[in-house]
């Protein structure tokens, strides 16, 4: 094996403020190579000023045997470095072979797209990673997972030699997960280099070589994975000590602790449509009840359908003894609060402030004679500001300034503020680093120790295994078990997740 | 009712950067004029540019609140028209009856484009432009494709020509005091704060329980209302229906509004900044029309418009590479 990519002593910084100091990173030729560290250590800008985003202040770069001097983004493609965005940026609207193909279509005569051979070359290409799909659809009628392949086909169809794959999995379920492992151990055996960028530890066990660990613009460590483990690797994130953290335990969360009280919320056998036929579940005052299963087992459409937001087609859910709320206003009149899933399009407002953001489901309750009282505003965000740890210049910081970690704790602090009953929790930690992640899991149980219920989902069985006092699986819309805290192993959620699929198959 | 704690301008200042742009260019141009002009300063120049001009800035307050929530309503310039030709109608029974009946026609158009958008889910450009079309079809039925003149023996004609201190013309007080309403209402209501929410991101809103369609109608009612009221001083200022008028003033409304910082794409917008946009771009007609009036050089009433698109475009421009700055700026914060 040789060296295909060396970045050295890295050194970038905006307005004064260092975001790379001495950031160094060596890929070799077919090698899955993974990058971590927290939100705000580097790790996207070091993959910027690879790829010629960003203009580095010092250090070199060295590609494939020579100095690299890319300043545009086609440059780097054109060197054979592609990368896959966590934002696909694909055409949806057009087709499969036209996302494959653009800009570099198979011509007559040289002006006219030969479409026969484009539609052929893509089938080809794809054929290669095992996706047989008709190349004439528009790409947007496939899954995340497709598209997400169809993008590395076009990578690897411009013949990269690096392939950057950024939060590759984060929209994936358990199968597409093992297709796009596939497709990089594919990568490798061809000789194409894969830097992987992932916060799922998990993961870079099954599929990555070696990591490089990233802290506070600088490199801490680079070892082979195979002489590692998940602690180290967190502990390395952090800059703390891993017996430490051994102790603490893996989350914060400490499920099966919890006192039971009164029941808050019944859903009996109800439906919304064809991702959620038959969904029972309770949840009492002072627990937290889990939603297990894969990506698309309707633990989403559950959250939705108690929250008012879907219309039931069958069954009836009871909230504190009386009926089910018809829109999310309503809800959140009875006492229900969701922290959506999708913090881009369902969470965040990006262009106000983390005052706005803050403040929005809480107008009702700040509103005098239809005047926001703006003392009581101010005085209430900085107190959540403050109990929550939130890391901003000032509450008129715009949210989108924020980092993920950030984001996500003024969009909870939104709903703790209004002290719901009941608070359905979608994917509370994901993109989130794993300090703000631990901060997180605390408010939360903390929320739920002073009498309050919380749904919890998550696609992180260990957050749920740990974290929930009781865990209703869920499997292609239909809830289909419930595991009870303390007991639940990650290998118990697993199994009740495979015994289904037996039944079912 | 803005109680110090509630507002503090330079914060205000600070948060509204994106329209900079136009408060400077728009001083500049005062001071231009000020400065070449004897009476450009005169009482007979600044009420009659305030009079012809608060038709455009209140169709442009009720636009500004529409693109806010991330729509468009293309009906104003025709529903101003159609309801210049309803207060005409009115206007024996004098101002206290025409006036509020006129807004509530207007109001009405608004309910119109909010049944549609909101209701048959119809994009609020198509909704529009089909009001557009059959206000202007309707203004004409009405009128018999004629101007109406009004009742000069009523007190209607008072609203357009006369004026408090000698200086303001009713039309431009009404105006203002529409303005400071709305003004409060976009920045200290949690109406304003809903409608701007829907704007940066409508699903969220929903999910939020914030009251999304009511707030989206609102924007159309009163975009109309506004559009009505512009059809009243347009009556009473030349003391006639005007069923033919109202041309492309949507486009002029857009233009204010855009030029005053607010994003088309919704979530970002001020009422003083899309006030100072309309001013600005009467103020470039005003200024060509003192240029012909020393003779020095004469341009058309075409090569007027030329100019003046040029001159948007410049402050646009200005404008894009402020916000950049700022964009960069706060991406590494």
């Amino acid at each position: 094996m040789t060296t295909l990519l060396e970045m050295n002593a890295i050194r970038k910084a905006f307005n004064g403020v260092a975001a790379l100091s001495g950031a160094s990173i060596a890929i070799e030729r077919g090698e899955v190579h993974a990058l971590i560290g927290q939100n705000g250590a580097g790790k996207s800008t070091m993959i910027k000023v690879l790829t010629g985003v960003y203009h580095r202040d010092g250090g070199t770069i060295l590609f494939n045997g020579a100095e690299s001097v890319l300043t545009t983004p086609r440059e780097a493609q054109a060197t054979g470095i592609a990368t896959i965005y966590q934002e696909l940026n694909l055409v949806p609207l057009r087709s499969v072979t036209e996302n494959v193909m653009l800009g570099y279509e198979p011509k007559r005569l040289g002006t006219f797209i030969n479409w026969r051979e484009a539609h052929r070359r893509t089938r080809e290409i794809l054929m290669r990673f095992g996706i047989d799909i008709d190349v004439k659809m528009p790409l947007g009628s496939y899954s995340t997972a497709i598209q997400q392949l169809v993008a590395i086909a076009r990578a690897v169809s411009l013949d990269a030699k690096l392939v950057i794959m950024d939060e590759p999995t984060s929209s994936l379920d358990a199968s597409e997960v093992k297709v796009l492992f596939g497709v990089v151990r594919g990568l490798r055996d061809a000789g194409v280099s894969v830097l992987y960028v992932s916060h799922f530890l998990d993961e870079l066990f099954e599929i990555c070589d070696r990591v490089t660990t990233m802290r506070d613009g600088q490199t801490v460590g680079c070892v082979k994975l195979a002489e590692t483990t998940k602690l180290e690797l967190i502990a390395g994130m952090l800059g703390r000590d891993p017996d430490e953290i051994a102790q603490a335990g893996m989350t914060e969360f400490g499920g099966g602790a919890a006192k039971q009280g009164e029941v808050l919320l019944t859903a009996q056998d109800i439906a919304t449509g064809p991702r959620l036929s038959k969904f029972d579940m309770t949840l009492h005052r002072g627990e937290i009840v889990g939603l297990g299963g894969l990506l698309g087992a309707g633990r989403t459409e559950a959250a939705r359908a108690l929250f008012g937001v879907d219309a039931l087609t069958r069954g009836k859910i009871t909230l504190k003894g009386a009926g089910a709320p018809n829109s999310p206003a309503e809800a959140i009149r009875a006492g229900l609060g969701f922290l959506t899933e999708d913090r881009k399009a369902e969470g965040i407002i990006p262009g106000m402030s983390v005052r706005e953001n803050l403040t929005l489901a809480l107008l009702p309750k700040l509103t005098r004679n239809g005047q926001i009282d703006r003392a009581r505003e101010r005085q209430l965000v900085q107190k959540y500001i403050d109990a929550l740890g939130i890391k901003t210049a000032d509450m008129e910081q715009p949210i989108r300034e924020l980092s993920g970690g950030n984001q996500q704790k003024v969009l909870l602090a939104r709903w703790l503020a209004n002290e719901p009953d009941i608070l359905i929790l979608d994917e509370p930690t994901r993109g989130v680093d794993v300090g703000a992640k631990r901060e997180i899991q605390m408010i939360i149980r903390d929320y739920v120790d002073r009498g309050f219920g919380v749904v919890l989902i998550s696609s992180e069985f260990e957050e749920l295994v740990e974290g929930a006092d009781r865990i209703v699986v869920l499997n292609e819309g239909r809830s289909i078990g419930e595991l009870k805290n303390p007991g639940i192993t990650e290998h118990k959620l697993v199994q009740a997740l495979a015994h289904t699929d037996e039944v079912t198959a | 009712m803005l109680n110090s704690d509630a507002f503090d301008l330079r914060k205000y200042v600070s948060r509204n950067s994106q329209s900079v742009a136009v408060w400077i260019a728009l001083f500049a141009l005062i001071a231009f004029g000020l400065l070449r002009y004897d009476n450009f300063g005169g009482a007979y120049n600044v009420s009659s540019f305030l009079n012809y001009n608060s038709m455009f800035i209140v169709i442009s307050m009720g636009m500004c609140f529409v693109i806010i929530t991330g729509g468009i309503d293309l009906s104003v310039g025709s529903v101003a028209a159609f309801t210049s030709v309803v207060a005409a109608y009115l206007s024996p029974y004098g101002l206290e009856v025409a006036l509020p009946l006129a807004v509530l026609v207007g109001v009405a158009f608004g309910a119109l484009n909010a049944f549609c958008i909101i209701v048959l889910r119809i994009p609020p450009f198509i909704a529009t432009l089909a009001t557009m079309l059959g206000a202007k079809g309707g203004a004409l039925v009405i009128s018999g494709a004629s101007t109406i003149a009004v009742d000069w023996g009523s007190n209607f004609t008072r609203m357009g020509m006369e004026k408090v201190f000698n200086l303001f013309p009713w039309s431009i007080v009404i105006v203002a005091i529409v303005g400071v309403f709305l003004w409060i209402i976009l920045e200290t209501t949690s109406l304003g704060r809903t409608i701007l929410a829907i704007g940066g991101g409508e699903d969220a809103s929903t999910l939020m329980g914030l009251k999304v369609n009511r707030a989206k109608a609102l924007v159309y009612l009163i975009s109309g209302g506004c559009a009505g009221l512009a059809g009243v001083i347009l009556a009473s200022g030349f003391g006639a229906g005007q069923p033919l008028e109202g041309i492309a003033w949507e486009l002029s409304a857009i233009a204010s509004v855009v030029v005053g910082g607010t994003l088309l794409t919704g979530g970002l917008g001020s009422i003083p900044a899309t006030v100072a946009g309309a001013l600005l771009l009467g103020l470039v007609f005003n200024i060509l029309n003192f240029e012909n009036g020393r003779g020095t050089i004469s341009f058309s009433a075409y090569w007027q418009m030329v100019i003046r698109g040029g001159f948007l475009f410049a402050v646009i421009l200005f404008q894009s590479r402020m916000t950049k700055g700022r964009k960069a700026k706060g991406a590494t914060a």
